[in-house]
């Protein structure tokens, strides 16, 4: 059973490194850089 | 007894530890406060493990809710690749420790709770509310609600985050006399989900993480397949009731060892007296 949850633990790591990748690639990074460097009013609370 | 007591003062001061230094590290531009501006440097390009206001003027990262919802909203996109990753490796590995030993709002809300008062416990069904909220303002209104340009709005952010309304909106509206000017009934909102989040967090410890936290939720899914984990020598049990007592989070680590709730703190490793219970991750889990 822990041998099965442990490679279920790998599968989901891979996947995971995969979407980060695949996000990377289509230039997703660019779009948090750009909202995480200006004030953002919706979290400050001014919509 | 006094053996018990030692091993969870030293567990308590070794993740006081590092969660101060998580907050650090995560704040580290604490000199922008005074002037309130933001931090337009490259680590803006990395999510926080923990949540943090990326409009915090302190901010050095990304909050990872924050950013999942600021690329939804981009119409090129609709799904965020890069951070749902991003959160996915970090709840395989760590789960909800994450919670329990980096997340700067954790350890706000852990000092707001050292404040004198009636303590109470917070009713179970209480705690399915931050899934109710992940899937409706992450998921779903950031992705449908869009304006006619196509682009939505962070709903978690915008209408709820009590995070942000205190690292990012305080600080801000403090520095920019023409924001105040600006302040309205989004504003009145989530300004009283934030006194309400801390007098939650003053009775009830963690409040925000039990009843709110978009983030903890998708930990608490990964808790019961993470790297890290609570280990429970059930042979060796006595019952003695210890761990559940003293857990922050009301988890009975016995029973629940992959409970969606541990924050895997450690203290019911600490005041076990059989030390039948240990966290660490799979297959290197040393008893205390």
């Amino acid at each position: 059973m822990e041998k099965k949850i442990n490679c279920f633990r790998i599968v989901i790591l891979a996947f995971a490194i995969c979407l980060i990748i695949a996000g990377i690639t289509r230039g997703e990074v660019s779009s948090v850089f750009v909202k995480a460097i200006n004030i953002c009013l919706e979290c400050i609370g001014l919509g | 007894m006094r053996i018990k007591e030692n091993n969870l003062l030293r567990k308590n001061i070794q993740r006081k530890i590092l969660q101060v230094a998580a907050f650090g590290f995560t704040n580290s531009h604490v000199g922008n406060i005074a002037t309130g501006k933001i931090y337009k440097g490259y680590w803006k390009n990395f999510c926080s493990p923990g949540l943090n206001c990326y409009s915090c003027p302190a901010a050095g990262l990304s909050c990872p809710i924050g950013a999942m919802q600021a690329v939804e909203n981009t119409p090129r996109f609709g799904v965020s690749f890069y951070v749902l990753g991003f959160i996915l490796a970090i709840g395989v590995i760590f789960g909800r420790a994450i919670c329990g030993y980096v997340c700067p709002f954790g350890l706000i809300q852990e000092i707001f709770h050292k404040i004198p008062s009636p303590k109470k416990h917070l009713p179970k069904p209480f705690t399915y509310i931050k899934y109710l909220l992940l899937i409706v303002f992450v998921v779903l209104l950031p992705a449908l609600l869009n304006d006619s340009y196509g682009i939505g709005s962070p709903a978690f952010c915008k209408y709820i985050c009590p995070a942000g309304t205190l690292e990012g909106g305080l600080p801000i509206l403090f520095t920019h006399p023409e924001l105040r000017k600006k302040l309205g009934g989004i504003f009145s909102i989530k300004a009283a989900i934030l006194i309400l989040t801390i007098v939650g967090c003053i009775i009830c410890c963690r409040f925000f993480c039990k009843v709110m936290c978009p983030l903890g939720a998708i930990y608490g899914l990964l808790n019961k397949i993470s790297f890290c984990r609570i280990h429970v020598e059930k042979e060796r049990c006595v019952s003695c009731g210890a761990c559940h007592a003293i857990c922050p989070m009301d988890v009975n680590p016995v029973s629940q060892p992959e409970s969606a709730e541990c924050i895997r703190c450690g203290k019911c490793a600490a005041v076990c007296p059989e030390h039948v219970i240990s966290v660490g991750f799979t297959g290197n889990s040393s008893p205390n």
